[in-house]
């Protein structure tokens, strides 16, 4: 397995967010976690790069335990994370905002130059020299992806990547991931939008209140309504 | 009749970029109107110079026959706008109650009164808010610990205190599980109908889009490029083009019902 | 026409020290959102190191390195305060890490004493730079031309270093979000360090050039500090440019308004400051803040008026404290009157800022008017006691009217700085309109009626004063006004969106805190028989500061507990060491990093610990977690 998550526990504050939360994404896959809005989604992934700071459980990342490394160190080993609501530095240039994500190429993952980010989002390379804050949300959306992948990450975390997004973006950027899958990447994202998940995923995991409810292929969900209608309030 | 809202030549430019050029639109008391487009398209700026939070370059605003371009967003909402945000905006040091009550006192003009515990003012009237988006069971609770869900129904109440003719609502669904979506919208039309209240809306989830909305607008570039019903919109190959898509992203009922 | 021209670069030549030390806060500022108050302690450092290095080794090398290594020895200092102090209260309220490194700069002020005595000490000459130019037939130091070329060398370094190495862009992308910079695999921690030290360099390094012009003294870092967040805040926080283009305005302002206007030299800055911040309120180069972390005083627990049982027991502590005059003694009650005094003062700025929303720091000025107001009238009208406790105070309110209108435009730090500005201008007045005032001497005589001239009766009186605006205070939080003043405070968006006039209910806000701080002025003036210009000054307003966080700034009554803890702890340390300011200001880091909510903060979050009633998880699963973030 690529990443283990095991009995995650979360708190903020005295609140009690996630319940023994268990995950996995294996080597070139990619799966969906699947919630409504505050099931504890974006606190999962947060979790796992070291963003939370009350939280007890494993995270074990290539075989290692990162869960006690600091946020950089994790991501430094290659666990790539794109947060909600894209967060892209507004005063700095498409090309400055790549310089920030950059990291050492590393051995047996593909490696990521500003070049191969603009062929895959065509639209960034027309606007290298542009403050991120002059851009629109989908271009964002993209820089924030491709300042991400600067890391040379082996697994990314992305976290609502279809959220505000228009339609026709969002196909774009099932595109985009797909096309990140074929690199060698494995992806694990966080959406509600259930029509996106189906285009990109081969698993998902559905969580609810802070607890994981369903484990499955993205063929088990389709064949059990019922979980899905429950859990996601379709 | 004449309209509940007749906007004409609507223009904002920022720095010599035009976010939006020449909008015209009207809308009935009771209406429904939705208005998507692409990131970027100009319709936050829209909804911003309509409650008075950003001043047009051009253009005129009528609610019910009244100018009411160049007036700040509170005298805005005492002709009678409503509006909830993007990204709510709650007063989360209050309860939930206290939201309201707070917007009850305003309406009333009581805000400048020193004297009383305003925790204890128009609590029947609060409470009738409350109950109309079924938040009555949480009244007492802190706002800042709401699910977001119960945020969005919350604004809703609020935006309701001054018994609004006018309702713009800004991504009301955004991050709402799509059950949620579905009730929170039927809620808002059924008092809309009920009251004869206008509902502006913009929103990125075309199912919400499709099955809610009498009348659908598409703002692309700042232009106003579509309007019609939601059947027409669909299937108008321009909007297609520039915003809906393959339609791979909505529910597949609607796809069929744009493919006949 | 040449005089001015040698007067232009005088003016000039100060310039370059302001702008090193104005860049330094400001880069630091802009990384960390920290105001860091010790960055004049850090100058006077500079100068001081600097002067004990250039003084046991001479020559060229002996100075330039001896400027050199005292920066860097002095930023070594600040990167372990930064790792020792600021790393455990980052999460804290921003005000908190202000105070914090307000109790570092009373440290280091004592311990510049222990260490180099409190004698102003004569630096060598810059070897090479000793002798002058003629310009126009009139000698300029050469050294003012070195410092002259100085500014725009460093100016440009600071450009070449922010845009053209990574270091510089991690630094900008960390200056707006450094939770993103860290999930990009950037050691935020020592950033950080190394931000702070760069800041921290260039503040030494300004006070270490100094040495040439100047004499190095213990009081240097208040007098850089004022003159530092000006020009910060002209030039637009976080904006090295601004720092460089506002440090040059100010020093040349200085240079010539002590020719034109020399009655009100000190003014002149201030004016300037307070016109750029309600024409371009982010600073000359400046951009609007960012969404900032959630504002003063809101908390996720919701206020509630006191229950009965809560009432009787604030009632049975004020019969309590009613009864000392029976049994305390003269010089107790005296101590006591005075923390009374300022409970008030407490209580007008808590209500302020964490009702309003609004950091003032420049509080000081309302209370001092209220005292001057007494004072004036007893001096001029021969007013009774009674009268000038009655219409003193309006000079409080006056101040607060005018200034609180132009204050209210602005949010957040610049706020802050605009209410320091117009603190530091009636300050002036006070000190400079000696006809008046009498200037450094004060009033003197003005003593109470003879009901109220014993310990005890006047103790009765501020009592009896102090409790019934406290009480009025805290009526009016829960009243319809205090709900519209927290509700422009928690969101100003939904506010303006629910027809509240923002702005006017924070004027109003303004106005109500700068009365209440005058009546504590005019209880002050007649407890002291007296009236300084101290009691407007900075030291005053940050006394205010340190007692509502102290007592817990999302409380509603956490002042009156700081006020009572801070001021008696000061009074009794003052009586106790020669080292009071190290004393204090150790026990103020101390306290800031022990109790970073205040102490009612603390007192309330064990209450509200107590486990919950089983069942109630599942809700607490359904908390919002961007809001418990937002919060954060």
């Amino acid at each position: 397995m690529k990443l283990e998550v095991s009995g995650l526990n979360s708190f903020y504050g005295q609140a009690h967010i996630l319940f023994d939360v268990d995950f996995a994404v294996g080597e070139g896959e990619v799966v969906a976690l699947l919630g409504r809005n505050g099931a504890g989604k974006s606190t999962s992934f947060r979790s796992v790069v070291g963003l939370v700071g009350q939280r007890t459980g494993k995270v074990m990342f290539e075989g290692e335990d990162v869960s006690r490394l600091p946020t950089y160190d994790i991501v430094r080993r290659g666990l790539g994370y794109v947060p909600e609501d894209r967060r892209i530095f507004t005063e700095l240039t498409v090309e400055e905002n790549f310089v920030v994500g950059r990291q050492a190429p590393r051995s047996g993952v593909a490696t990521w130059t500003p070049e191969r980010i603009y062929e895959l989002f065509p639209n960034l390379g027309e606007m290298r020299r542009r403050p991120g804050g002059h851009m629109s949300g989908g271009e964002q959306q993209m820089l924030t992806i491709g300042r991400t992948l600067m890391g040379n990450p082996s697994l990314v975390l992305l976290d609502e990547p279809s959220e505000g997004l228009a339609p026709k973006i969002v196909e774009q950027m099932a595109d985009a991931i797909m096309a990140m899958k074929r690199e060698g990447l494995s992806i694990i994202i966080s959406e509600q939008n259930l029509h996106f998940a189906k285009l990109i995923s081969d698993r998902a995991y559905i969580i609810e209140k802070g607890r994981i409810r369903f484990s499955g292929t993205m063929a088990d969900l389709e064949a059990n309504p019922e979980i899905r209608d429950a859990y996601l309030a379709v | 009749m004449s309209a509940l809202l007749q906007v004409n030549g609507l223009v904002k430019s920022y720095a010599g970029v035009h976010a939006v050029r020449g909008v015209s639109f009207s809308l009935n008391g009771g209406e429904i109107l939705a208005l998507i487009g692409p990131n970027g398209a100009g319709k936050s700026t829209c909804f911003n110079m309509l409650n008075g939070q950003i001043r047009p370059n051009a253009g005129s605003i009528k609610l019910a026959g009244e100018e009411i371009v160049g007036l700040p967003p509170r005298t805005v909402w005492r002709r009678g706008v409503g509006r909830t945000f993007q990204i709510t905006a709650t007063f989360s040091s209050m309860t939930v109650r206290e939201n309201v009550q707070v917007a009850l006192l305003s309406f009333h003009k009581r805000l400048r009164s020193a004297l009383g515990y305003a925790g204890a003012a128009f609590l029947d009237e609060a409470n009738k808010l409350l109950a109309l988006v079924g938040m009555e069971a949480q009244a007492g609770r802190p706002c800042g610990e709401l699910a977001y869900g119960d945020l969005k129904r919350l604004e809703l109440a609020i935006a309701l205190a001054n018994a609004p003719r006018l309702l713009l609502m800004d991504e009301p669904t955004a991050g709402m599980a799509p059950k949620e979506r579905v009730e929170l919208m039927r809620l808002t039309a059924a008092i809309a109908r009920e009251k004869g209240i206008g509902v502006l809306f913009t929103e990125h989830d075309m199912d919400v889009v499709f099955e809610h909305a009498d009348t659908v607008m598409v703002l692309n570039r700042g232009e106003l490029v579509a309007r019609g019903t939601p059947q027409e919109v669909r299937r108008d190959p321009h909007v297609q083009a520039i915003y809906l898509g393959e339609g791979l992203l909505y529910d597949a009922r609607h796809r069929e019902e744009s493919a006949q | 026409m040449e005089f001015l021209l040698v007067q232009a670069l005088s003016g000039l030549a100060s310039a370059a020290s302001l702008f090193l030390v104005a860049s330094g806060l400001s880069i630091i500022f802009g990384v960390m959102r920290i105001v860091n108050f010790a960055h004049g302690a850090f100058y006077m450092l500079g100068a001081y190191v600097a002067f004990t290095l250039t003084d046991r080794f001479a020559g060229p090398l002996g100075f330039w390195g001896g400027v050199l290594v005292a920066s860097l020895v002095v930023a070594a200092v600040g990167a372990l305060m930064e790792m020792v102090l600021l790393r455990r209260i980052y999460h804290a309220p921003e005000l908190f890490q202000l105070l914090a490194t307000f109790g570092v700069t009373l440290m280091v002020e004592d311990l510049v004493v222990l260490i180099w005595g409190s004698e102003d000490l004569m630096g060598p000459r810059a070897p090479g730079f000793t002798g002058a130019v003629s310009v126009f037939g009139r000698l300029v130091p050469s050294y003012d031309f070195l410092l002259i070329a100085l500014g725009p060398l460093v100016l440009g370094l600071l450009w070449l270093l922010f845009h053209r190495t990574r270091w510089g862009v991690l630094v900008r992308a960390a200056t707006q979000d450094r939770e993103m910079v860290a999930s990009l695999g950037v050691n935020q921690k020592w950033l950080f360090t190394s931000v702070f030290a760069l800041g921290v360099f260039l503040a030494a390094f300004g006070g270490a050039l100094q040495i040439p012009r100047t004499t190095v003294s213990h009081a240097m870092d208040l007098s850089i500090i004022v003159e530092v967040f000006v020009v910060v805040v002209i030039g637009g926080l976080g904006s090295v440019t601004g720092a460089f283009v506002a440090a040059i305005l100010v020093s040349e302002l200085n240079a010539f308004g002590i020719l034109i206007l020399p009655q009100i030299s000190m003014i002149t800055v201030f004016l300037v400051m307070a016109v750029v911040l309600v024409v371009r309120p982010y600073g000359l180069f400046g951009k609007p803040e960012g969404a900032p972390r959630a504002a003063a005083g809101i908390s996720i627990r919701p206020w509630r008026p006191m229950t009965n049982l809560e009432r009787s027991g604030v009632a049975a502590v004020v019969v309590v404290v009613a009864l000392m005059p029976l049994f305390a003694g003269d010089y107790t009650l005296s101590v006591g009157s005075e923390i009374l005094v300022y409970v008030l003062f407490a209580a007008s700025l808590h209500f302020l800022m964490t009702v309003g929303g609004l950091s003032s720091f420049g509080h000081a000025a309302y209370f001092g008017l209220g005292a001057y107001g007494a004072a004036l009238l007893v001096k001029y009208f021969g007013a009774p006691m009674e009268a000038a406790l009655v219409i003193g105070p309006v000079l409080g309110l006056v101040g607060a009217v005018l200034f609180g209108w132009f204050c209210v435009r602005l949010s957040g730090v610049y706020f802050a700085m605009l209410t320091l500005a117009f603190a530091q201008i009636t300050w002036s007045v006070a000190f400079q309109w000696v006809e008046v005032t009498g200037g450094d001497n004060g009033i003197l005589g003005i003593w109470p009626s003879s009901w109220a001239s014993t310990p005890q009766g006047f103790f009765w009186l501020a009592l009896a004063i102090v409790v019934v605006c406290v009480a009025a205070l805290r009526m009016l939080v829960f009243s319809p006004f205090g709900f519209g003043l927290r509700a422009a405070r928690d969101s100003a968006l939904r506010s303006e969106a629910i027809g509240i006039n923002g702005k006017s209910t924070q004027w109003i806000a303004f106005i109500v805190a700068g009365t209440f701080a005058g009546i504590a002025g005019a209880l002050f003036a007649f407890l002291k028989g007296s009236v300084f210009p101290e009691t407007l000054g900075i030291p005053t307003s940050v006394d205010g500061l340190v007692m509502v966080l102290l007592g817990g700034i999302e409380t509603v009554s956490g002042a009156v507990v700081g006020a009572v803890v801070y001021k008696a702890l000061a009074i009794w340390l003052m009586s106790k060491t020669e080292l009071s300011k190290l004393v204090l200001g150790g026990v103020i880091v101390l306290l800031v990093v022990a109790f970073p909510k205040g102490i009612v903060g603390f007192l309330e979050d064990l209450r509200h610990r107590r486990p919950k009633a089983p069942g109630g998880a599942g809700s607490e699963g359904a908390v919002d977690v961007a809001k418990v973030e937002a919060a954060r």
